[in-house]
């Protein structure tokens, strides 16, 4: 007897093979992706690893962390290529009597990056605390207690808008308002600048901050703004309704309900995300280089004659110094070091910072769930 | 809030409205004492009226539950009653009162606060915080401000006793109330209102989520809570309106039917449209 003729044999028919070509295009796209990542990650970390890591204990190059930039000579002397930081030449050079060598120089390439260290992690700590401060109180009122009228359509056209807005936009504009214009308040009238005087020898003088933490976590915080707003109104609006009309039914005022049985629900998710932006905005270049970032500056942030001085002073910066170093310097075997150096060191904190905001999450997460 | 703001245009409840049928019906029980009295009162969601007109008295520690098809406006009206509606930015009272203890409730020198405190509410989905069940019953009371360890644990078990709930969650009082099971969570969400020692309990749909049982024990519940609070129910089932109310009111595209004793309203309804809606000819 024969087995009846298979009814589901494949066929060859066009549409199968167009499937199949568009299926292996999207394939090979997300391949793409993966491809151009492994390439920026692995460079990265090849190079900036052999800088920040060694073969020897402690394993991490600790000067490289620990030190501040210094110019590196490259000379020959006694037959011997060497190579050395600024005070080692200088001191080499007073040991063999004063002679003159002549030597090729790189500035920033010998020493290490600790300064850039602490200032990218100042500006972020500030710039962070202000962007949550404004934009969870923003996501409240916004989400909480608006109408939905024209002005809050209004309200939130102008956040996206500033979520448009090209960095280095906000960075000119935190020129002009923090650095050029912000009052603060002096013991004397500056003939430089309009000053209103508040009394008892103090004037309000619209100098600006000049180029200061202070302008540049206020530029940061701005330019993160969008995404702590956006990500904390989403937050709000996932905690079920249910939970504000049970409190407010039980006559708690509106801000009881939302303090004792919406914040503490839709915090995880605000946290999260918006740490999530921050970081993003934290790896910008443009806001900081007119607002806060110097190229070099001797001085660590907390060598200061009062403490408020703290506020008003630059700093070095790690997406700045990276910015420098690979662009007003020669890229050759001995800037290399600092060059891929200084970029891993900075994918480091960048990772970090995304990393404790999912903690923060998955911790958080465990404590409140519905 | 009891007396000292009462309305200058109030009058006694038994003269108060215009004599429409469905007020008529609801003074066949002249004794019994009036708690919340709507007077021709028309409701608008925008430009679109949800409520016509709507004149109905309630009686004080009586069960009135309110039926029809959904969309009548019985949730509205009663969302009304502890002005929930404010929450809601193109809600808007028209022309009409409410009045509770006598006192018209959206008059400027009413406090929406301390309205809420009398006038608990359940909702249709069981809404326990995520705290535990400790908290969740104390909650009224701590955002007034009462945190008498004492107090707090007297209220506690004597609302839980209130709400049948006690001996199931004694013995773990400080886990989550999402731990319970959904009736549990309902009689909880009754138990966190009686906390505050409301006068009048709405309830919008409690056992539209439980299964029969449960509904059964949410019912026995609202019998025994019934001779201290003033019961508003909304329910989409009429045979809960029929087991557990003494007063029945049949709402239809947002106009007050019919409003009389449960057994009229079952056995002899004056409207054809609720005779209609009860035999399930529609809705």
């Amino acid at each position: 007897m024969h087995a009846p003729a298979n009814p589901f044999t494949v066929q060859k028919s066009s549409s199968r093979t167009v499937e199949r070509v568009a299926f292996g295009i999207f394939r090979s796209a997300t391949y793409f992706i993966l491809v151009c990542a492994s390439c920026v990650f692995g460079l990265i970390l090849f190079k900036g690893g052999q800088t920040v890591f060694q073969t020897s204990f402690p394993f991490v190059n600790v000067p490289f962390l620990t030190q501040a930039p210094e110019t590196l000579y490259v000379f020959e002397h006694d037959g011997k290529k060497m190579q050395m930081g600024d005070k080692e030449f200088r001191a080499y050079k007073e040991k063999l009597g004063g002679v003159e060598i002549a030597a090729e120089s790189y500035v920033y390439s010998s020493g290490g990056i600790f300064p850039c260290i602490v200032g990218t992690v100042l500006l972020v700590v500030g710039s962070m605390a202000i962007a949550l401060f404004i934009g969870i109180s923003s996501a409240i009122y916004l989400n909480e207690y608006s109408n939905q009228g024209r002005f809050v359509h209004f309200i939130r056209l102008a956040i996206l808008n500033l979520a448009g807005v090209p960095s280095i936009v906000f960075g000119l504009f935190g020129l002009g308002l923090f650095v050029l214009f912000m009052p603060m308040m002096q013991n004397f009238d500056n003939p430089a600048a309009p000053s209103i005087p508040v009394g008892f020898g103090h004037f309000l003088n619209f100098s600006g901050w000049g180029v200061s933490l202070l302008s540049g976590w206020f530029t940061l915080a701005f330019m993160a703004l969008p995404v702590v707003i956006t990500a904390s109104e989403e937050s709000l609006k996932a905690v079920p309704m249910g939970f504000r009309e049970g409190s407010l039914a039980l006559g708690a005022t509106k801000w009881q309900s939302i303090r004792t049985n919406v914040l503490p629900y839709a915090l995880p998710g605000m946290l999260t995300s918006s740490i999530l932006g921050i970081a993003r905005v934290a790896g910008e270049t443009a806001p900081i280089m007119f607002t806060a970032a110097y190229v070099v500056r001797d001085k660590m942030p907390w060598d200061v004659d009062h403490a408020l001085d703290t506020l008003f002073q630059g700093v070095m910066a790690l997406p700045y110094h990276i910015y420098v170093v690979s662009s007003k310097i020669p890229q050759n075997e001995y800037t290399e070091r600092v060059q891929y150096g200084a970029a891993f060191v900075f994918l480091v904190i960048v990772m970090g910072i995304a990393l404790t905001s999912i903690f923060l999450r998955i911790k958080m997460r465990n404590r409140y769930r519905w | 809030m009891k007396n000292s703001l009462a309305e200058p245009r109030m009058n006694p409840p038994e003269t108060s409205h215009v004599p429409t049928p469905a007020t008529l019906a609801s003074t066949d029980d002249a004794t019994k004492q009036t708690m919340i009295e709507v007077e021709k009162l028309d409701f608008f969601y925008g430009a679109s009226k949800a409520l016509h007109d709507i004149s109905i008295n309630i009686a004080a520690k009586q069960v009135t539950a309110f039926i029809g098809p959904s969309g009548c406006g019985k949730s509205t009206l009663l969302r009304c009653f502890n002005r929930m509606n404010d929450l809601v930015d193109i809600a808007r009272i028209g022309d009409g009162q409410i009045r509770i203890h006598g006192v018209d409730i959206h008059h400027p020198d009413v406090d929406v606060i301390a309205l809420r405190r009398q006038v608990g509410m359940v909702f249709q989905k069981s809404n326990p915080f995520p705290k535990s069940i400790y908290e969740n019953v104390t909650y009224g009371l701590l955002i007034q401000g009462i945190n008498d360890r004492k107090k707090l644990d007297e209220v506690v078990e004597k609302s839980l006793r209130g709400a049948a709930l006690w001996d199931e969650v004694k013995d773990r009082l400080h886990t989550s109330g999402l731990g319970l099971s959904g009736g549990q969570q309902q009689r909880l969400c009754i138990a966190r209102a009686i906390a505050v020692e409301p006068s009048i309990i709405l309830m919008d749909e409690p056992c539209s989520a439980l299964d029969p049982i449960a509904t059964s024990k949410v019912e026995e519940l609202i019998q025994q809570l019934k001779g201290k609070y003033t019961i508003v129910i909304v329910t989409h089932n009429m045979q809960q309106a029929g087991r557990c109310s003494d007063q029945t009111a049949f709402f239809y595209l947002g106009k007050l039917i019919e409003f009389a004793k449960t057994e009229k309203i079952f056995t002899n309804p004056a409207q054809k449209q609720t005779e209609d809606y009860i035999t399930g000819r529609f809705g």
